[in-house]
């Protein structure tokens, strides 16, 4: 019997060198006249442990990590393809405790297969969500995604049933679903694993939403950065048109939904959602004016979707399984899971998939195992560059849209970027107000002139010039920003900045008692 | 052929090949950089005829969006992270040492036109930061080390 081996294509995980322990392992195999099987699968997202080896044995995977070509032979030496122990053993993959703890629903099949085969996907689970809908009323489909309580997992975390209601219920020729895949906050990188790691899922979720709405046109909007996503998306979109599952009569259903992924060019407003659709129409990514929503005027003028790539990815499994299982998962109104990213100066970065709740605390010891430089963690960022800088007090906040707001924070994307306590917040608050100014789209002038204006400021403050006079215009001219912007970007880059002072005011020259005296 | 003329049949075949898309000026810009690696300044008449656009439309899209260029780059053209992530594992000492490696700033070429260094906002690598791209090739938990060695395999295999 032949010996099957994975080694995932992952992006982050050949950033590791698996490509050149793929490559070894070919090599070491023919040379030992072992026939192996080797397949690419995605990350299992325990990334402080990648490359990691996997090969299948009776008892399960076996995982050896972290590996690198040079450890090849050695393996081979000690009987991997058999399970043998070895220095970098890990035992069963799934017995691992990172992993084990989960509640893996978006990313179930992440890791365990091939991404571009349609009958690993079909083998485990894939396309019964989209079965089912096309055998449902469309008001029902869209109800069972109200029930599931989704929330767009984006950042913005409005109810993703109601968008789809609204566009189910505009009348019109032709109306689209654009997925947002331009995931450019930074800390983050779950759509890109789901894109690498199960394709097919998104491709199925699309699919579901466009039956669910009557939209026969959907687009990833995919940003440049991550070439390794387009090329396997392209696969499996060919993949998934070749058997039926996209195109004018999918699956003998008389439906039809047309699948295309276009690239953006390095523009981070483009996660916005207008700014997206301007950008497929082929202009500067100028953000719009709401209203009209995008779900009554959106691409081309016409009714649109746009959802992340995470909060689409789980729909499939809400249609296979219903919108209560769904629901069971998480606290409050944050109903299902939450795939957290743990990123930055971190001892076990990767995904954690699991139901909000937990505390940060439980997420960055329990399962970070706290900093990689083994120095205190000062701060976290959650939810990409538009998020909160939050300090060690609130490490008990537990993963929930409302809890997060509460304390004047976001949960966003789900991404979390660690700081020991070498960190200069003054410079990370100039640092926001720069990368504002560098992607602001210029349209409104808060985020256009308030930005630049801001990291002038920061640096007046950061060498320690007229604070007196330089603290109260840096809130002054955040206020501005926050009230006055036309989108997030503006919007949101006072959370950061404010964040970091208010928390942590002796970076800023501030003496804490002084102030609170 | 001269080298203005290969420049204009290549535009000329991207642009009838994309430009009945809907919204496919970003889908031509993208396969003029992909062909050429930037985009002259001589093929926006050809794209704005296409489109039926203006050539300050055309202009207006390619300055708005970081990634496309319009000058010629370097035979590898470096993307490192200047995110939060690769900041809170040593991204800016990383910086400041590619930067001096290189002797260049961002947006520059080096005199040698074999490297550009452009500063990325996330690779989704952050998992393993602080990172890098070269090409399509994503390098993570870069030192100053490991950078050296990936350049001056380059150098050598130039």
């Amino acid at each position: 019997m032949s010996i099957t081996i994975y080694v995932p294509c992952d992006s982050s995980a050949v950033s590791m060198g698996a490509d050149r322990v793929a490559s070894a392992i070919t090599h070491e195999a023919a040379k030992r006249g072992i026939s192996i099987e080797l397949i690419r699968n995605g990350s299992r997202g325990m990334y402080w442990l990648e490359p990691l080896v996997e090969v299948a044995t009776e008892k399960g995977r076996i995982a050896y990590g972290s590996v690198q070509a040079g450890d090849v032979p050695g393996l081979f030496d000690a009987g991997f393809t058999q399970g043998g122990t070895h220095a970098l053993s890990l035992g069963l993959t799934e017995e691992i405790d990172y992993f084990k703890k989960q509640q893996r629903l978006t990313f179930a099949r992440i890791g365990k297969t091939d991404p571009v085969s349609l009958t690993d996907y079909v083998n485990n689970e894939g396309y019964r969500g989209l079965k089912n809908a096309l055998s449902m009323p469309q008001a029902d489909i869209v109800k069972a995604v109200t029930d599931s309580g989704l929330r767009g997992r984006g950042g913005a975390a409005f109810p993703t049933g109601i968008k789809w209601n609204t566009v189910l219920n505009t009348p019109s020729a032709q109306k689209y679903i654009i997925c947002n895949a331009d995931e450019g906050d930074s800390g983050t990188f779950s759509d890109r694993m789901v894109m690498e790691g199960d394709p097919f899922v998104l491709i199925e979720g699309m699919t579901i939403a466009g039956v669910a709405v009557g939209a026969t046109q959907g687009y990833i909007y995919l940003r440049i950065e991550y070439p390794h996503a387009f090329d396997i998306l392209n696969t499996a979109i060919a993949n998934a048109y070749q058997a039926g599952y996209l195109g004018d009569n999918i699956q003998g259903s008389g439906k039809t939904f047309h699948l295309e992924v276009r690239q953006g060019a390095g523009a981070y407003v483009c996660g916005e959602e207008t700014s997206l659709m301007e950008s497929l129409e082929g202009k500067r990514g100028l953000v719009r004016f709401k209203p009209p929503l995008p779900a009554i005027k959106g691409l081309f003028g016409q009714p649109t979707v746009v959802n992340n790539v995470i909060s689409l990815a789980s729909v499939p499994v809400i249609l296979d399984k219903g919108g209560d299982y769904y629901r069971d998962f998480g606290m409050g109104r944050s109903r299902g899971t939450l795939p957290v990213q743990l990123a930055g100066n971190i001892k076990h970065p990767g995904l954690v998939e699991l139901g909000f709740g937990l505390t940060l605390r439980e997420l960055l010891y329990d399962f970070g195992g706290g900093s990689a430089s083994g120095r205190p963690i000062r701060a976290v960022q959650v939810g990409g560059p538009l998020g909160a800088y939050m300090p060690e007090s609130q490490f008990d906040t537990p993963l929930d849209y409302e809890a997060f707001a509460a304390i004047w924070a976001v949960l966003g994307h789900g991404g979390i970027v660690v700081f020991d306590d070498t960190v200069d917040m003054a410079e990370m608050a100039r640092y926001s107000m720069e990368f504002c100014a560098i992607e602001s789209c210029g349209k409104c002038t808060p985020c256009r002139i308030g930005s630049t204006r801001g990291y002038e400021v920061m640096d007046d403050i950061i060498n320690g010039r007229d604070l007196d006079k330089n603290i109260p215009l840096l809130r002054d001219l955040c206020d501005t920003l926050l009230n006055g912007s036309l989108c997030a970007l503006g919007g949101m880059t006072p959370y950061p900045v404010l964040s970091a002072l208010n928390h942590f005011p002796e970076d800023f020259g501030i003496n804490a008692k002084a102030t609170a005296a | 052929m001269t080298e203005s003329g290969t420049t204009h049949s290549t535009v000329q075949a991207i642009t009838a090949a994309l430009k009945d898309k809907p919204g496919a000026l970003l889908p031509i810009l993208h396969g003029i950089q992909n062909a050429l690696g930037y985009i002259p300044a001589e093929s926006i008449p050809d794209i704005a005829t296409a489109l039926h656009l203006s050539r300050a439309e055309v202009h207006g899209v390619i300055s708005f969006y970081h990634y496309f260029r319009d000058t010629p780059p370097g035979k590898q053209t470096i993307h490192l992270c200047r995110a939060e992530s690769c900041q809170a594992m040593g991204g800016k000492q990383l910086e400041d040492h590619v930067k001096i490696r290189l002797g260049i700033d961002f947006h520059q070429t080096t005199a040698d036109g074999k490297f550009s260094l452009e500063p990325v906002y996330c690779l989704g690598n952050c998992a393993c930061s602080p990172a890098m791209q070269i090409g399509k090739d994503i390098y993570g938990r870069v030192s100053a080390d490991t950078f050296d060695s990936v350049i001056n395999d380059m150098e050598e295999s130039a």
